[in-house]
């Protein structure tokens, strides 16, 4: 489409995109924005997880689980929340910075590059977090410890045993952050628009504005791809020679080392991070859901349930749920089904060209939201697919992003059940399918409903793609807080936030107490950003 | 809004409905009743079309209203985008950019329909073909927080604005969301030229998009003077109790006067009827004149004490076809001016 004119193929629009100096300029912005934070994301991300995963942290199972909240937290939302703690004049943390100092000037800005950068690292560490904290699990002791007894001190062990090892990780970490900040579309439109700038993502949506340039979308949608692509394709050759001796397996005997005097100061920085990620955003979310005036205090005057009453009333806010639980129902269901399916098959090698099918599950990987919805605006507007203006539309678009993540976690589960257990079964008589059925699929239950989750979380947050391809019958719960958001209706936005909020922790609660663990911490890697 | 008030509002519609009903509206209202609801596609704020909505849903038990509320141009933006995909939902359009019925009657996606009543309406309300008519009017202004900013050293005039002491103070709303801005653009061009927004933008104002948007912003306190917003908004967070003043600045305010109409293709026609007739009767007009602080075009709608009549302000008109000509023009120099 990109190259498409009235006859035959042009670079036109390439040519106008390149040339245009606005377009430039949201070019350059986004790189800026995905390097920082992917770097800030680093910074926040490798010591929590070397804190959490190899030293006698106190309180480091909340630690955990606080950093999982800031995980399901919508970037979006946690932008939102970050405009009434962070905006320069009525925001919170201004406000009592100057009660507190007596300046004129604030604090913070939030409606800039660093105030975008800040607030999308927050919600991308735990990217990084996972990724290293698993690999560190991985690793034993011993080399460590042999370190220490030679009398270096903990912070020259941390530094120059345990950081070399976990190097490709924490790079592997960098580009997975960078990916998601270049393909987030809800924090940039909250945080650089007010403040008259553009990213990749904010700029394809504006050029769908009226009268659209759909061809010039498309056009610019490529150097995200490209991005995008390249990579993975780094990331991917990083972890490929990942060949440390000392990265064994399970058995390796690991012991916390004592951060001594450091406890408490280390517990008091990974509080801190997670006061900005989740204590302060979901404590200001929770007061405008219950205000009159968000920036004026709270009390009894300013109190009310109105936000509530009128956010459940509006007739778009009740469709979009039942259109955001229905998608994110059907969604998981296929989308489990369709991975644990493509898992099994590509792991038992059943049928030829197996791994071009793992290559396709993943591939949607490199495409961020927004591109994914010019692809799909384009291909399903016209005959002989009319989808636009049906919920079949954000069906493909959320079962295309989730499968990624889908096949991955599936993938896992159907790695750890070895075929020996399978074949025993064949040996004794039994049929593949019965097999399958008395087997396999009893120890893949809990894997699976490992996905379903994640995909139902994944679906219900969904923003990027969405904004592009809802009709007012389509609307999902992420477009409504984006329409009140243009208007500037905080208190209803924060309750739909808690709502989303609610419905998350739901279902994270229902999968720890259906599977007994801590699944989330196990997510695999490949995830869909945006 | 008080719940009395409402009641009251209520009461009134249903005794009038009631008293009005003839064969041949009962044939009507049950052919509306069988399409069961009416899509609306409005650029009212958010509140007041919803409570419109209540009212008529109030008043004719069993047709559901399906308010789509976002900014003037995305409403245009969607309904081309949808008739591009042979998508058909939207029964009326209200939207604040006069120039979109230019092009909406030019590519005939409007019906003619006048409701009772409108041949009263002043011209500057009624389309001369007859396919729609000005639902409300509301007048571009300037605000801003009386606990932040004192009376005396508010800005008074449009050019105050451009006092570089206003750096990083103000707050504008965006032509490519917000039709009441748009329209607001063009008067302004015409005023003081395109040089006037070249200096604006050194301010650095804060982009928002709707022009509902800087009523909450300058009540916040985040931003302490509005460049630009629907003078309505304001009025309504000023009667919620903010500190928030209103001007009418003296070189002249920019008059937004917003059309319905039915569109040609409205999947529930008779509803949409109804629900016309409803929005123009005075009962409603005055409702919007009470309770959101709007004007309208109805000659026996009184307002509010505390509101400047129309009279009394030098307004600043713009021609619909002018609008609609330069609508890209407007969108595509403000975003090279203000960045986004």
């Amino acid at each position: 489409m990109s190259v498409s004119a009235e006859h035959g193929v042009t670079l036109a629009h390439y040519a106008r995109v390149f040339a245009d100096p606005q377009l430039q300029k949201a070019l350059w912005n986004t790189v800026v924005l995905a390097f920082w934070s992917g770097l800030l994301s680093v910074a926040i991300g490798a010591p929590m997880a070397w804190l959490s995963a190899r030293t006698d942290l106190p309180w480091s199972r909340v630690i955990r689980s606080l950093i999982m909240a800031s995980f399901v937290t919508p970037p979006f939302l946690g932008a939102f929340a970050w405009v009434m703690l962070a905006g320069p004049n009525a925001g919170y943390l201004n406000k009592l910075y100057r009660s507190l100092t007596g300046a004129e000037g604030p604090l913070l800005n939030i409606f800039t590059m660093p105030g975008l950068i800040f607030v999308v690292a927050i919600y991308t560490f735990p990217y990084v977090y996972i990724m290293i904290a698993n690999t560190l699990g991985l690793i034993a002791s011993d080399l460590e410890e042999a370190a220490s007894i030679l009398g270096a001190s903990r912070f020259r062990v941390a530094l120059t045993i345990t950081l070399p090892m976990v190097a490709p990780a924490i790079l592997s970490g960098f580009i997975l952050s960078v990916l998601q900040a270049l393909a987030l579309f809800g924090s940039p439109a909250i945080l650089a628009l007010p403040a008259g700038f553009h990213t990749i993502t904010t700029q394809i949506w504006a050029l769908f504005h009226y009268p659209p340039k759909v061809e010039m979308a498309a056009a610019f949608s490529v150097p995200l791809l490209l991005a995008t692509a390249l990579l993975l394709l780094v990331q991917k050759r990083l972890l490929g020679r990942r060949g440390y001796a000392s990265v064994g397996g399970k058995g390796a005997e690991r012991r916390a080392i004592p951060l001594g005097p450091w406890r408490y100061p280390a517990l008091l920085g990974c509080l801190a991070v997670l006061g900005c990620a989740v204590f302060l955003p979901y404590g200001i979310l929770a007061k405008a859901a219950f205000s009159r005036a968000w920036a004026q205090p709270l009390t009894w005057e300013n109190f009310t349930l109105e936000n509530w009453s009128f956010t459940f009333l509006y007739s778009s806010t009740q469709g979009a749920i039942v259109n955001t639980l229905e998608l994110g129902v059907l969604t998981a269901c296929v989308g489990a089904g369709l991975a644990a399916l493509l898992a099994y098959v590509t792991n038992r090698k059943l049928i030829v060209g197996h791994q071009l099918l793992a290559f396709l599950a993943l591939a949607p990987i490199v495409i961020p939201g927004t591109v994914l919805a010019v692809a799909l605006f384009i291909a399903y507007t016209r005959p002989p697919f009319l989808l636009y203006g049906t919920l079949w539309i954000l069906f493909i678009a959320y079962l295309t992003k989730e499968m990624p993540v889908g096949y991955s976690q599936s993938d896992a589960t159907f790695r750890g059940i070895h075929p020996e257990l399978e074949e025993a079964g064949r040996i004794l008589g039994a049929g593949r399918l019965r097999v399958l059925r008395e087997i396999t699929a009893p120890l893949a239950k809990s894997g699976i409903i490992a996905t379903w989750c994640f995909i139902f979380i994944g679906v219900i947050r969904e923003l990027s793609a969405s904004i592009i391809l809802f009709t007012p019958n389509t609307k999902v719960m992420s477009v409504v807080m984006f329409d009140l958001k243009e208007e500037g209706q905080f208190g209803a936005i924060a309750v739909l936030g808690i709502f989303m909020l609610a419905m998350t922790f739901a279902i994270v609660a229902l999968m720890q107490t259906l599977l007994g663990k801590d699944v989330l911490g196990q997510r695999p890697s490949a995830s869909a950003p945006g | 809004m008080t719940r009395l008030r409402l009641a009251t509002n209520l009461a009134a519609l249903a005794l009038v409905l009631s008293a009005a009903s003839a064969p041949a509206q009962d044939a009507r209202l049950e052919a509306a009743k069988k399409e069961g609801k009416v899509v609306w596609y409005t650029s009212l704020a958010l509140s007041s079309s919803e409570k419109v909505a209540k009212l008529f849903e109030a008043a004719y038990p069993g047709i559901k209203v399906e308010v789509h509320r976002t900014g003037s141009e995305r409403i245009l933006q969607r309904l081309m985008q949808e008739l591009q995909a042979n998508i058909k939902i939207a029964d009326v359009v209200h939207t604040s950019d006069a120039g979109h019925y230019v092009l909406l009657k030019d590519k005939k996606l409007l019906v003619k329909y006048a409701p009772a009543g409108v041949e009263r309406f002043p011209a500057a309300f009624k389309d001369k073909d007859g396919y729609h008519f000005g639902l409300r009017a509301t007048v571009n202004v300037i605000a801003y927080n009386s606990k932040i900013i004192p009376a005396a050293e508010a800005p008074r005039t449009w050019k105050d604005l451009l006092d570089p002491k206003w750096k990083g103070k103000l707050v504008t709303a965006h032509p490519g969301y917000s039709g009441v801005i748009t329209t607001h653009v063009l008067a302004l061009v015409h005023l003081h030229g395109w040089d006037y927004f070249k200096q604006l933008a050194q301010n650095k104002p804060m982009l928002v998009q709707s022009a509902v948007d800087p009523s909450g912003v300058v009540a916040s306190g985040e931003r302490p003077i509005a460049a630009n917003g629907g003078d309505y908004t304001f009025y309504q967070v000023k009667k919620k109790g903010n500190p928030v003043e209103i001007v009418f600045p003296k070189e002249g305010v920019p008059l937004v006067v917003s059309p319905s109409a039915i569109t040609s293709f409205a999947p529930h026609p008779n509803a949409a009827r109804l629900f016309t007739d409803f929005i123009y009767s005075r009962e409603l007009q005055q409702v919007l004149a009470d309770s959101e602080g709007l004007y309208t075009g109805h000659p026996d709608v009184t307002y509010p004490a505390d509101r400047p009549k129309l009279s009394e302000l030098n307004l600043l008109r713009v021609d619909p076809e002018e609008l609609e000509k330069r609508n890209e023009e407007i969108k595509t120099r403000f975003v090279e001016f203000f960045g986004a």
